[in-house]
């Protein structure tokens, strides 16, 4: 074969990936790769101009993610991907702001923030990978922890009760809420896709296997016993109850999407309350001519 | 640096009567800070209000979070979207701050904080005067960074240098602050308000070059790398991590060493152009009375009585505390039998003083734990001693 005849091989992801740092760090068998195979596919199906798409990470391996993706992309302090998203949204309102942390960072260090940005309808987009544990320091108890999981601040096994995240956001005021696995990748994608495409505070929490610490300490298999288990005891239910999606250790739990709906976001209640009760006199802000 | 004048819309042109924290917020309207983002605290709150009512009719974004660390962290990122961002904050919140006070100077972002100081430690006295934080400012964040601090003594200088904070930091890529106190915050005095073409306002070093060209973190000729913003196409990364010109992390010794260098350095070689101070008769002075702030304004009373008695008092008041005015001192210990620092804290600056004097002369404090100002006696005091 001629050398101009070679077809050279490329990533599919390329477009979306800083190649120039991969391979990445995660471990074999986590989720987080697959969740950001599904944004990825989100963002490519969403058409989306990706000179607009920013993403903030935290800190733990979720927060990896902002370095992976070519986009501006800001990897921020632990728990802080949510006030620092919205600096910039508020900052560049034309921008589509994406938060990508894990469970420890958004619902444990960084929850205020998350009921805060919820309450306030502020137009994010928030993936919250829930590994059940602090992984990047070596597999610790979470707020998401189900009881009796045991983790090395928990060697007997945890007691604590576990946050159920969309049940919190939707409380919060969340606009989108869904809730999947890493099993799930082509719903996964959609959820994206469909809070990409919306406005408001979108809540994504996907489950993911971590294998070497979560999994290992309680004796689970590997990913693949672990993505049997989603597929075994996960039930879809959209519109379900939000109250009634608590997860028990290696028991029955329920994905979908529960909350889909409409509400003016932060920047159109600050416009439309500031125009109403101020006037002519009011310099709109963010709002294209 | 690129000078440009300021938007007419944020400045308040005019002779007014104003508290100093009123006047830091007309001051951040007037240089053309559009986004505030705060959380209530005695005795800073005043900014924040005086914001929050003005913004409406300039065109820009207050927001209230839900805490201080939410505060600072929003700055950053409105900073990276291309904002002159701002809070303003007290002791208890200032101390929630500092780990994204680390984070705005590993990012290299402009960004201002105006620290309104009340008694500390702890709550405290949240609605006394205190000079506290002036240590916490400079090494409250883990790790080695340097910032820039400016001091106040009124509520005109807190207009002015809260001008000058915001040009420092789109100078440098840093975040500095405006370190108040609850007297100065609370003080009502004329505060002019210049027309806005009289008003220098510094823009950002912006990055014109080539888009794949561009390194976040490659420092130009005066040390300071040029930036973008979020949403133009440049798909860059920034991270806290410690990083190499690309924005990328990497976790060793030698990009450790670069990389905390070329913070220090962007600072500590640029201080002779960063640093302000107004000195009085310390030329043939035998004792030289440094202050900054409020005390500035109390030790007057104490120099002029001790130069009605004849004695040789010049004085140096700190305008800039951050970097710190270390060769002037070095050649006034040179020459005066001894400094004087009276100060609401038990001796931060004195030390310092102490540090860049080489044992030539002793820096004599007058401290004080704040709640009120000094009594003028102790400092004519003090003044006495060191002139001895």
């Amino acid at each position: 074969m001629k050398e101009e005849d070679r077809i050279e091989e490329h990533s599919p992801m390329e477009k979306f990936l800083r190649m120039d740092r991969i391979p990445h760090i995660w471990c074999p068998g986590c989720g987080i790769g697959t969740v950001v195979t599904s944004f990825t596919e989100a963002l490519r199906k969403s058409q989306l101009d990706l000179d607009k798409v920013a993403v903030v990470s935290g800190i733990g391996c979720t927060g990896r993610v902002a370095g992976y993706v070519k986009l501006d992309s800001f990897h921020s302090t632990h728990g802080r991907a949510i006030p620092f998203a919205t600096g910039l949204k508020l900052a560049n309102p034309d921008l589509k702001v994406v938060v990508f942390s894990g469970d420890g960072d958004i619902a444990g260090i960084g929850g205020n923030h998350l009921i805060h940005a919820a309450r306030r309808n502020m137009d994010l987009v928030v993936i919250c990978v829930n590994n059940f544990n602090y992984a990047m320091t070596g597999g610790q108890v979470a707020a998401t922890t189900p009881i009796q999981a045991n983790l090395s601040t928990a060697p007997y096994g945890n007691f604590e009760y576990p946050f159920n995240l969309p049940y919190l956001v939707d409380a919060c005021g969340a606009t989108y809420v869904a809730r999947w696995t890493a099993l799930h990748l082509r719903r996964v994608t959609k959820s994206i896709q469909e809070a990409l495409g919306k406005k408001g505070f979108s809540f994504i929490e996907v489950i993911t296997p971590c294998v070497t610490l979560y999994a290992r300490r309680n004796r689970l298999g590997d990913g693949l016993n672990l993505m049997k288990y989603y597929h075994e005891k996960s039930e879809i239910q959209h519109g379900a109850d939000t109250r009634t999606l608590a997860i028990d250790f290696q028991g029955k739990f329920i994905v979908g999407k529960f909350i889909d709906k409409e509400k003016p976001t932060y920047l159109e209640c600050m416009n439309t309350h500031l125009q109403k009760a101020l006037g002519e006199k009011y310099v709109p802000y963010g709002v294209r001519p | 640096m690129k000078k440009v004048k300021a938007d007419p819309k944020g400045v308040l042109t005019g002779s007014h009567y104003l508290d100093g924290d009123f006047a830091i917020a007309e001051g951040a309207l007037a240089v053309g800070c559009r986004f505030f983002a705060g959380y209530p605290i005695t005795p800073s709150t005043e900014t924040a209000e005086r914001f929050a009512e003005r913004i409406p009719f300039v065109g820009g974004i207050f927001i209230q979070m839900e805490d201080e660390i939410a505060s600072i962290t929003a700055l950053i990122g409105a900073s990276w979207a291309g904002q002159k961002p701002m809070t303003v904050t007290s002791g208890p919140g200032f101390s929630l701050m500092m780990e994204n006070i680390g984070l705005a100077c590993m990012m290299e972002t402009p960004l201002v904080i105006a620290n309104v100081q009340r008694g500390g430690p702890s709550t405290g006295l949240p609605t006394l005067v205190g000079q506290g934080d002036m240590m916490q400012v400079k090494w409250g964040s883990h790790g080695d960074f340097r910032i820039i601090a400016l001091s106040p003594d009124s509520p005109q200088e807190c207009f002015d240098l809260t001008i000058k904070a915001f040009n420092l930091s789109e100078i440098y890529r840093v975040p500095v602050f405006v370190m108040t106190d609850e007297c100065v915050g609370h003080m009502h005095e004329k505060v002019v308000i210049p027309p806005a073409d009289q008003i220098e306002v510094v823009e950002r070093k912006w990055y014109e070059g080539p888009k794949d060209k561009y390194l976040p973190y490659k420092p130009d000729k005066d040390l300071v790398p040029f930036m973008i913003k979020a949403g133009d196409g440049y798909r860059f990364h920034t991270t806290g991590l410690t990083h190499d010109e690309r924005g990328y992390p990497v976790i060793n010794a030698e990009c450790q060493d670069w990389v905390v260098r070329h913070l220090v350095d962007k600072i500590d070689k640029n201080a002779d152009k960063i640093i302000e101070y107004q000195e009085d008769q310390t030329e043939g002075a035998d004792a030289v009375v440094i202050s900054y702030g409020i005390t500035s304004r109390v030790a007057t009373k104490a120099i002029q009585e001790a130069r009605k008695s004849g004695l040789k008092v010049g004085t140096m008041r700190l305008i800039t505390v951050w970097p710190f005015p270390e060769k002037r001192i070095k050649e006034l210990a040179k020459k005066v039998k001894a400094f004087v620092i009276p100060e609401l804290n038990l001796g931060q600056i004195r030390l310092e003083v102490e540090r860049c004097a080489f044992g030539l002369a002793p820096a004599i404090g007058v401290p004080h734990c704040g709640g009120w100002v000094h009594d003028p006696d102790d400092i004519l005091k003090a003044i006495k001693e060191a002139v001895r």
